[in-house]
């Protein structure tokens, strides 16, 4: 289901790329308010871009009391998303999410739960969330996850090399879990939550891009603050600055309090508004969430029905 | 019926048009409008077809007023005024609240009908249009409320004329007839002839509401009912319209001489240094052009510093190419159509033209509707100041693209235009944007923003786009002069009087004096303090003399007292932050005029001088003074008071000899930028007259007792606010 897509390439670091960025908050805010405003979905429309956002869910748990069964169920929604009558009356046939992403001992468990799906499975790593673990340990969980089977591998940053503007460190260190990543795609996580400013979000983003990132991600999700609109809108114009440099075409996962269909459209509209239809594929761009699938799946029983739906109706995750 | 499956390859928004049922079932009610009149709409008689402009479909049609209209609805105003005043300032704050309520419940209504009326998309006739119509009469009910205990005794403008410009039709005319109605004033509105119908349903909803007869009155029409408006026996008139359209209201207006607001033309600049935030100036340009570019303060010079000009081009175009420009009612349109075909004309030629002469235009848009008064949001390269299309206003999503090498230049650049509506200035350098707001000579500056509204601070104009204040101070008419004693008339003098060719002179010293503006405001007030320490060392000599010459030795005394509040006034206050969104601080900028031309009265030949010149000069402007033509003995004597307290050379020039003529010669300068006249009724309305062309601001207090004028009033009319929005947020 998910389509291959080249590399990134990466380039040396070059902080030129990013030092002189200049991001201005409030009309960051305006702009994403504005944007989401201008551009609205209704009936078979909204629908539509609601499976599309179904395509692109990193459908995930990262939780504590993780088991393999646990997981294998989070795998069971990720192949059927949908309840077949609402898949039907939308004249569907198929439809799974974009990928299921675990911690990497539970890895393992989501390939076999996958097994002939085609559904990628993602792995945290590099001491998720916080990150703070002696690098040679960080990589080899990266590599302990590719072993088990991961395609995609979503590594944390460590955010006092951006606070502290050591951009070298920080490159380095991605720099080097691209290449423990070995053919699995890389995730850079951000924690934009954690770094300050937008301009950061903006420098961060343009490192690990720099540094081999395929994606670019806001959040793990357990920030205190995750991804938020203005954030997105930062991040996006530096994958669009970096692909104008270089040609390459990153993706973007916002992660974390993306929860209602709402939300779900609005960061499409951002993604079509800013970068153009490409970007709402799943090859360009995920959405890291748990519980968005319930209420995406709720609105679209809904639009078939013409009921408001409840939730016991559903299969859960 | 198009599918999921297809909306999933094509991932399109879709069709997002608003049917706006209620607005045409208004309209078919309504069929015919006449005009709106001490609280109901008259029969209508000659009429006049009013069009959507995005599809030409006749929407309704409306009454032609004529000379005899503006007086019927001018007599209900006038009818209506003393009782609505007399209401408590309570009752009249909850009649506003009430109207507010309304508006916000009639909304989708009110917005469907502007988008209908004006081509304007839906969504911006919802905000800012409407949005800010609801907010003008909450906010107006605030002043109404205070009335009583912030302004005691003060009485209202009795009777406002407005004149509509069409973009935007909800928030114009809340904009401004809010205030005054808060004031206790009552209106006649000649809303534009191509937008009539936004103003008709607020009328209505007035009536519903409860709002007294007669308080807003309606007259529809074209611009010959607007100037019938304007030469009506007013006491303030609010015009908003093109720059000419102004000129001819100033004339029409200058007998009756009622209180004048002019909101004309604009062509105003975007200044965006290296290092703003590229994509946040991008945005500003097309956020600027709201209501399709029509609005004053829309953006329509872009100057960019040579350093990013590469990368800024390249962004804007590739933005103008994502703007939907079509169906008004859809609410993914961006940009509508123009109010008219006719406009729209106007500007594909102004285009065309400038393609003419070698200027490159990108229009990034897909095909436009093939009807209707779409115009392409189009960007001119290879344009220079010398273009025609930069000194014209375009009221349209277009703009030319100029760079610039230096701060300096930017503002050299901005500045040489006959416009003084608005500019943007984007920098993430807040010392450097501050200090460009300053320079830039535009009633509104947005720092790293644009086109933000908000009735708390009201936009002002300069130059070829208009001058008076609005909002509800500016609704308070002038507190009524004490009448002068018995005159003690005086002998002639015979100092020499010098001739019309003087004039240049003082203007030009004037203008080599502008130091005096850019000096700290302390340091004007401690000029001011020696001036009056220099009068009082001269007391009794000065009284003396114009004891012996027939005038009230007490003028002395009186003059220092003034000297003293002028020097307080100019060290007390330099404008204050309006209350108005959230993240944002809205500085209101007291800034002075310039050179004032300024003719004073005969009697009292000293202090009638004095206090025209002091609190101007307070303010920080120069003056060019025709002292009284009684004594000019009094007006040397203070010409060497000033000198000899170390007022700059230039500050203030007097310049003796016949005033009604001199002050024609002011008049008729262009470097003079406002005008003071206290004489005689005749004179003044000539003087508005003459100024029509230059349109400068005209002030003619009546001659008075000037010991007993409020210096503030003075002062005000020697300070012109300026509005500098900046937004923050880490």
């Amino acid at each position: 289901m998910t389509q291959t897509h080249p590399r990134n390439p990466g380039h040396p670091l070059d902080p030129s790329w990013f030092e002189q960025i200049a991001v201005n908050t409030p009309a960051a805010e305006a702009r994403v308010a504005d944007l989401t405003a201008r551009r609205g979905l209704t009936r078979e429309w909204q629908a539509a871009w609601l499976v599309n956002a179904i395509r692109c869910i990193d459908l995930t748990t990262l939780a504590g009391d993780d088991t393999e069964a646990r997981v294998a169920r989070l795998c069971a929604k990720a192949r059927r998303p949908l309840a077949d009558h609402i898949l039907e009356g939308l004249g569907l046939e198929a439809l799974t999410t974009g990928a299921v992403c675990v911690y990497p001992t539970m890895v393992g468990a989501a390939v076999r739960a996958l097994a002939g799906s085609g559904i990628p499975v993602a792995s945290v790593a590099t001491g998720f969330p916080a990150g703070l673990m002696p690098l040679p340990l960080r990589l080899a969980e990266i590599r302990y996850a590719v072993e088990e089977g991961a395609a995609e591998i979503d590594i944390v940053i460590t955010r006092a090399h951006v606070l502290r503007a050591d951009w070298s460190a920080l490159y380095d260190e991605i720099a080097a879990m691209r290449e423990a990543s070995g053919a699995a795609h890389m995730k850079a996580i951000l924690a934009t939550g954690e770094l300050g400013s937008l301009a950061n979000v903006y420098r961060a983003a343009m490192v690990a891009m720099q540094a081999g990132a395929d994606f670019i991600k806001t959040s793990t999700g357990k920030e205190a603050v995750n991804a938020t609109l203005p954030v997105s809108l930062t991040m996006v114009r530096a994958l669009r600055d970096y692909g104008a440099r270089t040609g390459a075409r990153i993706g973007f996962k916002p992660a974390g309090g993306l929860r209602t269909a709402k939300d779900a459209l609005a960061w499409q509209i951002l993604m079509r508004e800013e970068m153009g239809r490409d970007w709402l594929t799943p090859a360009l761009f995920r959405i890291g969430a748990s519980s968005l699938l319930g209420d995406i799946e709720r609105q679209l029983e809904q639009h078939v029905t013409g009921r408001f739906a409840s939730s016991s109706r559903h299969a859960l995750a | 019926m198009v599918t999921v499956k297809e909306i999933l390859e094509t991932m399109d928004y879709g069709p997002g048009a608003e049917n706006p049922a209620e607005v045409r079932a208004w309209l078919a009610t309504h069929g015919r409008f006449g005009h709106f009149i001490a609280g109901a709409f008259t029969a209508s008689s000659a009429v006049r077809a009013v069009q959507n402009p995005a599809t030409g479909a006749v929407l309704a049609e409306v009454a032609r007023g004529s000379a005899e209209d503006i007086a019927a609805a001018l007599a209900a105003a006038r009818a209506a005024q003393a009782g609505w005043a007399a209401l408590p300032d309570q009752a009249r704050a909850e009649a506003l609240h009430a109207l507010a309520r309304q508006l916000q419940k009639r909304a989708s209504f009110l917005a469907g009908l502007a988008t209908l009326d004006t081509g304007t998309p839906i969504r911006e006739s919802r905000d800012p249009d409407l949005a800010q119509a609801v907010r003008a009469f909450q906010h107006a009910a605030g002043h109404a409320a205070l009335r009583g205990m912030d302004h005691p005794g003060r009485a209202p403008h009795a009777v406002t004329g407005v004149v509509l410009a069409p973009a935007l039709p909800l928030m114009g005319l809340a904009t401004a007839i809010a205030p005054v109605l808060a004031a206790g004033g009552t209106v006649v509105v000649v809303p534009a002839p191509e937008a009539p119908l936004a103003a008709l349903a607020v009328a209505e909803i007035c009536a519903e509401t409860g709002l007294p007869a007669g308080v807003v009155n309606i007259v529809t029409g074209d611009a010959d009912t607007a100037l019938a408006l304007a030469g009506a026996d007013l006491d303030r008139l609010i015009f908003a319209g093109t720059t000419e359209a102004g000129r001819a209201a100033r004339r029409a207006s200058a007998a009756h001489g009622p209180a004048l607001s002019l909101r004309l033309d604009g062509s105003s600049p975007a200044l965006v240094f290296p290092d703003a935030d590229l994509d946040a100036a991008v945005e500003g340009v097309v956020a600027g052009w709201r209501a399709g570019g029509q609005l004053p303060s829309a953006g329509a010079r872009l100057l960019v510093a040579e350093a990013v000009a590469e990368p800024f081009t390249a962004r804007l175009t590739a933005r103008l190419a994502k703007l939907q420009v079509g169906d008004p009612l859809a609410r993914g349109s961006d940009i509508g159509a123009l109010v008219s075909e006719a406009e729209a004309t106007r500007l594909a030629a102004l285009i065309a033209a400038t393609e003419a002469e070698g200027a490159v235009a990108l229009r990034p848009v897909d095909p436009l509707p093939e009807t209707g008064a779409f115009v392409a949001p189009t960007l001119l390269l290879g344009t220079a100041p010398a273009t025609p299309l930069n000194a014209t206003p375009l009221r349209g999503p277009v703009a030319t693209l100029m760079t610039f090498r230096t701060p300096a230049e930017a503002v050299e650049l901005a500045n040489a235009s006959r416009f003084g509506a608005a500019a943007s200035v984007w920098s993430e350098n807040i010392t450097l944007a501050t200090d460009i707001a300053a320079r830039l000579h535009t009633a509104t500056v947005w720092i790293n923003s644009t086109a933000i509204f908000d009735a708390a601070a009201p936009a002002g104009a300069r130059r070829d786009s208009g001058f008076g204040a609005t909002g509800f101070e500016a609704a308070l008419a002038p507190r009524p002069p004490r009448a002068l004693p018995e005159a003690a008339t005086g002998g002639l003098d015979a100092a020499p009087a010098s001739g019309p060719g003087t004039i240049p002179g003082a203007v030009e010293a004037a203008q080599k004096a502008a130091g005096w503006a850019k000096m700290s405001s302390h340091g004007r007030a401690q000029v001011l303090r020696s001036i009056a320490e220099t009068l009082s060392r001269r007391h009794t000599e000065i009284a003396a003399r114009l004891h012996d010459a027939g005038h009230d030795a007490g003028e002395v005394a009186a003059t220092i007292e003034l000297a003293v509040r002028a020097a307080a006034l100019a060290d007390a206050d330099a404008g204050h932050l309006a209350a108005t969104g959230a993240q944002m601080q809205t500085l209101l900028r007291a800034e002075p005029l310039g050179v004032i031309g300024i003719a004073s009265q005969n009697a009292q030949p000293l202090l009638g001088l004095a206090a025209l010149v002091l609190p101007a000069i307070a303010a920080g402007n120069r003056v060019v003074a025709i002292p009284a033509e009684a004594f000019p003995a009094a007006a040397t004597e203070l010409a060497q008071v000033l000198a000899s307290a170390g007022l700059p050379a230039g500050v203030a020039t007097l310049v003796s000899g016949p005033r009604d003529a001199l002050a024609s010669v002011l008049a008729g300068h262009d470097e003079v930028a406002a005008l003071w006249y206290c004489g005689t009724p005749e004179t003044a309305a000539r003087l508005r007259t003459d100024t029509a062309a230059s349109l400068k601001p005209v002030w003619c207090p009546v001659p008075q007792d000037w010991a007993a004028a409020p210096i503030r009033a003075t002062l005000a009319e020697a300070q012109q606010h300026k509005t500098i929005w900046l937004p923050y947020g880490a």
